[in-house]
């Protein structure tokens, strides 16, 4: 089915509400795919939810990406996004650096993100600021790393039946 | 009925000779109520091996209890998670004496191909294990012989086995507390 909206149409329209708050605008298999300020992702959120033209209203997904190799901009929070009234997908990207691992919490505009949040928090160790209840969600409680953050290794810590040298390591 | 082994019968007019301890025995043995806490595909073949065509029931486990205040084997069949590890101590903690464990399937044996962070690396971290039923998942017949090595170790147990010193240093080794004293 046809979209009602173009990808260069949401885009420039998102530059001009938001202007130097957009970092980068790409489209990879046509997908509108907009890198934001981490400090103004609860505005641009709420204001597509509440643009009458756009009204993309309908959180997909959140999540979390490590890139520990890239210096100062090591984690990723991304949003997807939907229109179900344009059919339109959009996604959001927004970086921040291992010392500061906040963001904003966006439960009050989409309450669905209230366990994706602490999933995020669980794996990434982000924090999620104004969430109503940010504590884990999957793992044990008594877990005392982020287990997602690429230095942890993915094995149980606590196996001493496995030799390195047996899995050319 | 159950079968009486090792016992020297003296045939006579409506009596028999045996040792208390190896009547007892017998009962138990043929007369374990397991208690299944299954939680994947190790669960499936366990269900198959309640089912009619490889019945548990003829051991005198028909009965599936899902308290462990009355089961006295705890079957353990499938992965477990580090998350789930102190509910399964619970489990295990709420059984009255005499009690045995069978760790159906590689993951509860060992974690199995879960080598990860999230996944217990066997049962046998947070609770003693009588016998560990290889398999990915096993077969009906490798639990019913898990079963019947139950049973071996049933019949031929002291029936004071929890007063033993080595059973309180096991249980003290996982910091389970003996109620039995």
């Amino acid at each position: 089915m046809k979209s009602n909206l173009t990808n260069e149409q949401v885009a420039e329209r998102l530059q001009k509400q938001f202007g130097e708050h957009i970092k980068s605008v790409e489209t990879p298999y046509d997908f509108l795919t907009i890198e934001v300020d981490a400090a103004k992702l609860y505005d641009i959120i709420f204001w597509l939810k509440t643009d009458s033209e756009l009204q993309i209203s309908f959180l997909t997904n959140l999540g979390g990406v490590h890139y520990p190799d890239s210096e100062g901009r090591e984690f990723a929070i991304v949003y997807h996004l939907q229109s179900m009234v344009n059919n339109f997908r959009l996604r959001l990207k927004a970086f921040v650096s291992k010392e500061n691992t906040e963001v904003d919490s966006i439960v009050d505009i989409y309450a669905g993100a209230n366990w994706m949040e602490r999933e995020t928090f669980d794996f990434y160790g982000i924090t999620f600021n104004g969430h109503p209840d940010m504590r884990r969600i999957l793992n044990e409680d008594s877990m005392d790393y982020f287990p997602m953050r690429k230095e942890y290794h993915l094995e149980d810590a606590t196996r001493e039946d496995k030799d390195d040298r047996f899995f050319g390591r | 009925m159950g079968k009486i082994e090792d016992l020297q019968v003296i045939n006579g007019e409506g009596y028999q000779l045996s040792s208390l301890e190896k009547v007892v025995a017998s009962a138990r043995a043929n007369s374990v109520w397991p208690l299944p806490f299954a939680t994947s595909c190790c669960g499936i073949e366990y269900m198959a091996t309640m089912g009619s065509n490889y019945d548990l029931a003829r051991f005198g486990m028909e009965r599936m209890s899902f308290s462990p205040r009355q089961a006295d084997l705890l079957i353990v069949a499938g992965t477990i998670s580090k998350k789930l590890a102190p509910v399964l101590k619970q489990v295990y903690e709420q059984m009255a004496e005499p009690k045995w464990v069978l760790s159906v399937g590689a993951c509860a044996s060992s974690g199995g191909i879960f080598d990860t962070y999230s996944v217990l690396q066997g049962i046998d971290r947070v609770i003693p294990v009588d016998v560990y039923v290889p398999g990915c998942p096993p077969r009906p017949e490798q639990i019913i012989d898990g079963i019947m090595k139950i049973h071996e170790m049933v019949k031929h147990e002291s029936l004071r086995r929890r007063y033993s010193d080595e059973y309180k240093s096991l249980l003290n080794s996982y910091n389970i507390e003996n109620n039995e004293e």
